[in-house]
């Protein structure tokens, strides 16, 4: 039928034109925000009006708009090129700009988000070798791995803060907490994701347990192991956020946000900008871990699609 | 066209069919000049090696996929006017039941479609789960049935509204021999007493022998029919029929028409042609 | 009920109980025999005497956080499933929204925090109901969409046989094969909506609000009350996710395995 027509050249375009599909999807959705955002500023925001002589003529634009609201005020919701030009404002009198700042507890923040990461996916990992190996361990222990989930433990960080004596330690267990789970999680399914068959074949070569995780279980975990150490990465720079709140250490993205959410009133630009900072933050760490698997994974994939 | 639908006119016609699939490396003709016509209460396997077209064949008769060429008719209708009236079942290679429906109402889901009242349904889908042999089942779900139930429970519903054609896509290929032997037995049952009109896809010769009336032997690359072989066992199959002389013979006319294609190059395609139109 | 199956089913929560009995008393008795100083971690009885002794604050706490917590994700799963069940027909939206929502899902939402307080102000619950939903919304649109459109070619391949409408189609097939993928973006959403309302509520909020409560006994080194506290927060976070995971279980009742944890 007409799908099966259309569907010819679509899929000889499909590789080279699906990035550019997504990059310009990426593209449109920025621009949409943007619109959505100038747009609420427009009937929403503060009047304003533009007094100036251009090339010799003099120009007087005046906007009244319809619906003022205090959300949209400037005060609360900065124009997006104010929001731009923060990054290159110093952030302090005669300090460096914010770019810089914000970058320097970006690079703070992720390494804490790294070691939180390391631990809590090595932790994952470990504990679902354990389950596997153990039914008994398995039933006793995996409610609670997913109860850790739904308690907020998170309510416990000012606590593990004060335990640590207020440090990045502290930040990183937090963020190691809320690594662990889906690596667990994956770990438990993919470690008994081969063949049944294969595993007899495993038997038929009296491999020991070792040997098993060595050369069968871990092995056809990867990719599950990927999967979940992309989600990993998001909930490790998320966990690194939250445990700096109340840590009250002056470095890192939480401080920042706690910062320049006290100056919101003066400068709502810079909290602003520190959003951006946290969420291109994990945009990146995330991005590092996909990049890390199509790097790793590469052989694999091709000589499974080739074959 | 659609005058010609009396009660000797064949249940499908399928004239001059070609089907080209467009795929990443170019295209590929699963089908070249398909003529076939199957009559009332026949019982008719499609046979052949893989990839010779068998079963876009019997999708391109249930309208689930489109000619490149050629036409074809059911019930004296276009495939497409004979879906939407649903003329036929459809029987796939899995059962393709839905796990949250218990078996029951697996069987009653084209009767809802169909605007079926409940009380009807309920009593058509006892009188199919006892004809299927699955009498005290209906409560239970998908999963807690055998492969070969499950099969049951699909060839059930697929003759929930008593439809004039059957169509089957290897309905029994992923089951075990002991137990497609049986199926085998049962359907011939069911097929007795209904007396439906069935179209078989099938790579088993003594399944497409024991089964049919006819058997329509297929070639690969591209899909062509090479040969129709009538198969005049005596009704009803039984055990006993896989046990006469005449069932061996006509199993080893099967083969020897798969094979002959293979050692043939390109065959006599006008002859063949010929020999396709039952 | 046979014995055997007495037995099974107590095999499945028999161990966890167990070792919460005896975490709790281990815990107890070594911090009582070693006399371990109370000071950051005490003994569960200490904790559950502060529970007692600060109930009224506690349970107006719970009150505030949970209905935030609850109103937050009353919306973002509303939102989002209906978003899911408006896009998953267009191929190119459903393509648009998939990856934003998981990009979405890399970003901490939670940052937005501040931002909302400032809106809205701190007294107003507002703030946190709006980032809850938020945090929620992208997890529950991606898994209806995921649902509605991971279907069974076979199963849509048998619809069209029948000539079914689409109608029928997403009311036969995809919907109730979208139900497991939901019920699992639900469990996700359920744990975010409470991490969600505690951390938004660090940001400002009243002070018998769990999150603020926490901070502030902290900061005065009153432990027990800020462990109570974490209690309240256990039992609306674990609350919650075992009435998702029992209205899952009415629902869904053909799903065969009770540890089924759905798809990912």
């Amino acid at each position: 039928m007409a799908v099966a027509a259309r569907s010819l050249p679509q899929r000889r375009l499909a590789l080279p034109g699906r990035r550019v599909r997504i990059a310009l999807t990426w593209l449109a959705i920025v621009v949409l925000l943007a619109l959505v955002w100038e747009g609420a500023k427009w009937f929403f925001g503060d009047p304003w009006r533009i007094h100036a002589t251009f090339l010799g003529l003099p120009i007087d634009i005046e906007h009244t708009p319809p619906m003022p609201s205090r959300i949209a005020r400037d005060l609360s919701l900065p124009h997006i090129w104010d929001v731009a030009g923060a990054f290159a404002e110093p952030a302090q009198r005669n300090g460096a700009p914010l770019g810089a700042i914000l970058a320097g507890q970006a690079w703070f923040t992720f390494r804490e988000a790294l070691i939180g990461f390391a631990v809590g996916g090595l932790l994952g990992l470990l504990l679902g070798i354990g389950f596997v190996h153990s039914r008994l361990a398995e039933r006793a222990f995996v409610p609670y791995v997913v109860a850790s989930q739904t308690v907020p433990i998170l309510a416990i960080s000012p606590l593990i803060v004060v335990a640590t004596k207020a440090g990045w330690v502290s930040v990183a267990i937090i963020s190691a907490y809320l690594t662990f789970f889906p690596v667990t999680i994956a770990a438990l399914r993919g470690l008994r994701a081969a063949d049944p068959r294969a595993f007899e074949l495993m038997r038929s070569y009296a491999a020991g347990k070792l040997a098993v995780l060595w050369k069968l279980r871990l092995p056809t975990s990867v990719p599950y192991l990927f999967s979940s150490l992309r989600v990993a990465a998001a909930a490790s720079v998320i966990g690194a956020l939250i445990g700096e709140l109340p840590s009250g250490i002056p470095d890192g993205l939480g401080a920042s946000l706690l910062n320049y959410n006290q100056y919101y009133t003066s400068g709502p630009e810079r909290l602003w900008a520190t959003i951006i900072a946290c969420s291109i933050l994990g945009l990146a760490f995330v991005g590092l871990v996909r990049l890390a698997e199509t790097l790793l994974t590469r052989n694999r994939y091709r000589s499974a699609t080739g074959a | 066209m659609s005058d010609a639908a009396t009660m000797t006119a064949p249940v499908v016609r399928v004239s001059g069919v070609d089907k080209v699939f467009g795929t990443a490396s170019g295209a590929v003709r699963a089908l070249e000049g398909i003529d076939l016509a199957i009559d009332q209460t026949e019982f008719v396997s499609l046979i052949g090696p893989s990839g010779c077209g068998k079963s876009t064949l019997l999708r391109l008769i249930a309208d689930l996929t489109a000619p490149s060429a050629g036409s074809i008719e059911v019930n004296g209708k276009p495939a497409r006017r004979a879906r939407l009236d649903r003329d036929y079942g459809m029987v796939f290679q899995a059962p393709v039941l839905m796990e949250w429906r218990d078996i029951a109402r697996n069987i009653e889901l084209p009767l809802e479609l169909m605007g079926f009242k409940k009380a009807e349904r309920a009593r058509r889908s006892s009188e199919l789960l006892k004809l299927v042999e699955l009498e005290g089942f209906g409560g239970r779900h998908p999963w807690q049935l055998s492969g070969g139930m499950q099969q049951r429970v699909a060839i059930a519903r697929a003759l929930a509204f008593d439809p004039k054609l059957l169509l089957m896509d290897e309905p029994f290929g992923a089951l075990d021999e002991m137990t497609r032997e049986r199926m085998n037995l049962e359907l011939m049952g069911i097929w007795t007493r209904t007396r439906t009109t069935v179209v078989f896809v099938t790579h088993s010769i003594p399944e497409a022998v024991f089964l049919s009336t006819k058997v329509v032997v297929m070639s690969a690359r591209p899909g062509r029919v090479t040969q129709v072989i009538d198969i005049d066992l005596p009704q009803p199959r039984t055990v006993e029929t896989r046990e006469q002389e005449r069932y061996f013979e006509l199993v080893t006319e099967v083969r020897e028409a798969l094979r002959r294609r293979d050692d043939a190059g390109v065959p006599d395609v006008d002859r063949i042609r010929a020999e396709g139109i039952a | 009920m046979t014995l055997a199956a007495i037995r099974r089913r107590s095999a499945s929560w028999l161990p966890p109980v167990v070792v919460f009995v005896a975490v709790l008393v281990l815990w107890e008795q070594l911090f009582l025999a070693l006399d371990v100083k109370t000071f950051l971690i005490p003994r569960p009885s200490i904790i559950w005497a502060a529970l007692g002794e600060q109930w009224t604050t506690l349970q107006r706490g719970l009150l505030y956080t949970g209905t935030e917590a609850i109103l937050g994700l009353a919306a973002g799963v509303t939102l989002g499933t209906l978003a899911g069940l408006a896009t998953a027909r267009w191929a190119t939206i459903r393509e648009t929204l998939v990856p934003l929502g998981t990009g979405m899902s890399t970003i901490p939402i939670i940052a937005f925090a501040p931002i909302m307080i400032n809106w809205f102000g701190f007294e107003s619950q507002l703030p946190r109901i709006t980032v809850v939903a938020l945090m929620t919304f992208f997890p529950v649109m991606v898994n209806t969409i995921r649902g509605l459109t991971q279907v069974d070619p076979a199963a849509i391949e048998l619809m069209d046989s029948y000539a079914a409408s689409p109608f029928e189609v997403l009311r036969k097939v995809r919907i109730p094969n979208a139900l497991p993928y939901w019920f699992t973006a639900l469990r996700i959403a359920v744990t975010l909506s409470v991490i969600g309302a505690v951390v938004g509520e660090f940001f400002g909020g009243p002070l018998y609000s769990l999150g603020i409560y926490v901070t502030n006994q902290t900061g005065s080194f009153k432990y027990p009350n800020a462990w109570a506290a974490i209690v309240m927060a256990c039992v609306l976070g674990i609350g919650l996710y075992l009435m998702a995971a029992l209205v899952e279980r009415i629902a869904l009742p053909w799903r065969r395995s009770e540890g089924a944890s759905g798809e990912s």
